[in-house]
């Protein structure tokens, strides 16, 4: 059976920090654009950790929510592309061919979620950012579009050194960046036709829902709500 | 046929091509400036990166998907206006068809432009295109955006041909009056027309054919723009309603865009004696109609949208209706609406003047219109935490001046190649008798209606 890669993300445990995005950074060769683009709203986050309010101060409690590539089954972004550039692979993810891709930004605009990113300019890095970057991650050019690919290059060498030990993945084997640097636990991956996987179980969870699930488009990301105390 | 009354016809009509006034020269070395620097902004957009441009995150599309819809829109002028005008015989037709006509060629060739000047990497453009490649991979049949490349491209090839067969006889009457290389030239353009019965009914049931055939795919075109928006799932754009409403703003904008463009004619070309005041009447009451039908689609769109009163659908409503975009939002109500109406409502004021002056106001309402539709939308999609603001910055506003400026410069041009009023037709409308293939229940018809 083929792997459907799939994420549970729980709310609970989420603190904010920011590792996630750092570490997806420096994982996958996304360019820091500066402040002066930042500013312009230019920032390239695949993984964004979105925060909300609630209450008036000083009664005030703040809810963070990592927001991804929500790897849809029914993906709005995959057939308004007009070169097959964003497509549905084999393993559910929703692949972006940034050689196949020229630009139309049609992606963007469809998905819901806004998680895909624009290159507006060709890439550049920080200094001594450069000095890091990860050789089994392409460099996308100026003009095309880019976002969360589940970490699939990890994904690939997982499966190729499973093949050559002649044996079956294990659960929790592949690590995304984010799932990798998060302190407490908060982001897990695996496979989501094994039921006996930690994500499957998570997925099952009672606290467990979909974002904008009314859409239509068929996360393959579940969000374990926060318990109230 | 009455001799004199036909040769100062003629000469009054091919004026513009056989002498040029310095007046002329002056225009196209302005116009063409202009649109060598928009040119010029869009190599510094390639060379520099898309970044230039104030689009940003998650705006993705702004004014050149805006100027796209709107000179699709404005080349409804054209076809659709005078296909219908032929098809239901309207006799103060004559003078206006072939002007008509050329802005469609024109406002598509420049609208087609826009899909390519907004790619992120505009020179593999083709690959939008179903050529067959050394890697056998098609375009995505799926996406609105190749059925947008078949719709205009069809509707392009179709008003080219309606545009040039009425040209096929003015052609030969240019060729036969000129010597030398112009005689050449239009020999070529004219195909060898010699005036025969054969070649006048040839010709007639081409043009019947074209008037019918051009009215489904202009509608089609204009729809399958409105697809690129309704198809994805984004709020205030996934809307059954896109279609008609975007075919009828393509009409409305493409009616104000023939008044202006006559009304330059008439003043430039010294064409008074052949688009009356009739014209831009007839025009403005057209006019009219259209603001009152734009109105009424902007109004079950809003109100649909207010009592549905869904959040992520009111979060747009809210920001065009009452914030940060109400002053375009409002400005386009004025324009589009109540300008027209309080201008065309009134015979006394459906002068030239005042048909020019509305058809201004819709113009600006119309683009107003497009922008509204594709950016506030954009910015205000389901994740208040992603919603964001966009600025234009000199390069989209640079280009956008310059497609208005290239439409000018096009028409001018043609207008100096081309007798504009279609001159066979204006002498055929005075004397049905030497009509080709006269339709037995023709009636013999004045050229104009009686003047005011």
């Amino acid at each position: 059976m083929p792997h459907r890669w799939g994420m549970a993300v729980d709310l609970d445990r989420c603190t904010g920090c920011g590792a996630c995005v750092t570490a997806c950074h420096a994982e996958n060769n996304i360019q820091t654009v500066g402040d002066r683009e930042a500013a312009r709203g230019r920032a390239m986050h695949w993984i964004r950790v979105e925060r909300y309010w609630e209450g008036e101060f000083p009664d005030v409690r703040v809810k963070f929510r990592p927001v991804m590539c929500q790897q849809c089954d029914a993906a709005p972004c995959e057939p308004v592309c007009p070169t097959y550039a964003s497509h549905h692979n084999e393993e559910g993810l929703n692949a972006q061919v940034y050689n196949r891709c020229i630009g139309t930004r049609y992606c963007a605009n469809a998905c819901p979620y806004n998680v895909r990113f624009f290159d507006f300019f060709n890439p550049k890095w920080d200094k001594p950012l450069q000095m890091q970057l990860n050789p089994d991650v392409s460099i996308r050019e100026v003009g095309v579009m880019e976002k969360c690919t589940f970490c699939v290059q990890r994904i690939h060498a997982a499966e190729i050194q499973a093949d050559a030990e002649k044996r079956p993945l294990k659960d929790g084997e592949i690590k995304p960046a984010c799932a990798q640097a998060c302190a407490p636990n908060a982001i897990v991956f695996g496979d989501l036709n094994d039921p006996e996987s930690e994500v499957s179980r998570l997925s099952r969870s009672p606290r467990g829902s979909k974002l904008l699930d009314d859409l239509g488009t068929l996360p393959k990301v579940t969000y374990l709500s926060r318990q109230e105390v | 046929m009455s001799e004199p009354r036909h040769e100062r016809m003629t000469s009054d009509l091919l004026r513009p091509l056989e002498r040029t006034s310095w007046r002329f020269y002056t225009l196209v070395i302005v116009l063409g400036a202009i649109v060598a620097t928009g040119l010029g902004t869009w190599a510094y957009q390639m060379y520099n990166g898309f970044g230039v441009s104030g689009i940003t995150w998650p705006i993705f599309w702004a004014f050149y998907i805006t100027n796209f819809v709107f000179w699709i829109g404005i080349s409804h002028a054209g076809t659709l206006i005078s296909a219908i005008l032929r098809l239901v015989n309207a006799r103060w037709r004559r003078p206006v068809t072939r002007c008509a006509e050329v802005i469609t060629a024109f406002a598509l060739m420049i609208g087609a432009m826009f899909p390519i000047i907004h790619l992120g990497r505009p020179w593999l453009f083709f690959w939008l295109l179903p050529y067959p490649s050394s890697r056998r991979i098609w375009p995505n049949f799926r996406s609105p955006l190749v059925w947008d490349f078949f719709a205009i491209s069809t509707y392009l090839t179709g008003s080219v041909l309606f545009l040039f067969l009425p040209m096929i006889p003015d052609f030969a009457l240019v060729r036969d009056r000129s010597t030398g290389f112009r005689r050449k030239a239009y020999g070529v353009l004219a195909l060898g027309w010699s005036g025969t019965t054969r070649q006048w009914h040839r010709l007639e049931s081409a043009m019947q054919i074209m008037a019918i055939a051009i009215i489904p795919v202009a509608v089609s075109v204009h729809t399958i723009v409105s697809f690129d928006f309704s198809m994805a799932p984004v709020p205030m754009w996934h809307s059954t309603i896109f279609g008609p409403y975007f075919v009828a703003g393509a009409i409305f904008s493409g009616i104000a865009a023939l008044i202006i463009a006559m009304a330059a004619l008439r003043k430039f070309l010294h064409l008074e004696a052949y688009l009356h005041t009739l014209h831009f009447e007839n025009l403005g009451k057209l006019l009219l109609m259209m603001s009152l039908l734009w109105g009424y689609f902007v109004f079950a769109e809003r109100l649909t949208t207010w009592y549905g009163n869904e959040a992520s659908e009111m979060a747009v409503l809210n920001v065009t209706q009452r914030g940060s975009f109400a002053p375009l939002y409002w400005t386009m109500v004025v324009c589009n609406f109540i300008v027209p109406l309080s201008i065309l409502s009134f015979k006394r004021l459906r002068t030239i003047a005042g048909c020019v002056t509305a058809s201004f106001g819709v113009l600006i309402g119309m683009w107003l219109e497009r922008f509204l539709i594709v950016v506030p939308s954009l910015g205000h999609k389901y994740l208040p935490n992603s919603w964001g603001q966009y600025r234009p910055r000199p390069v989209e506003i640079l280009i956008t001046i310059a497609t208005f400026a290239a439409m000018s410069l096009l028409y001018v041009l043609f207008s100096k190649f081309v007798p504009i009023i279609s001159i066979w037709e204006l002498k055929v409308g005075e004397h049905p008798v030497h009509e080709a293939s006269p339709a037995p229940n023709r009636r013999p018809e004045p050229l104009f209606q009686s003047e005011p």
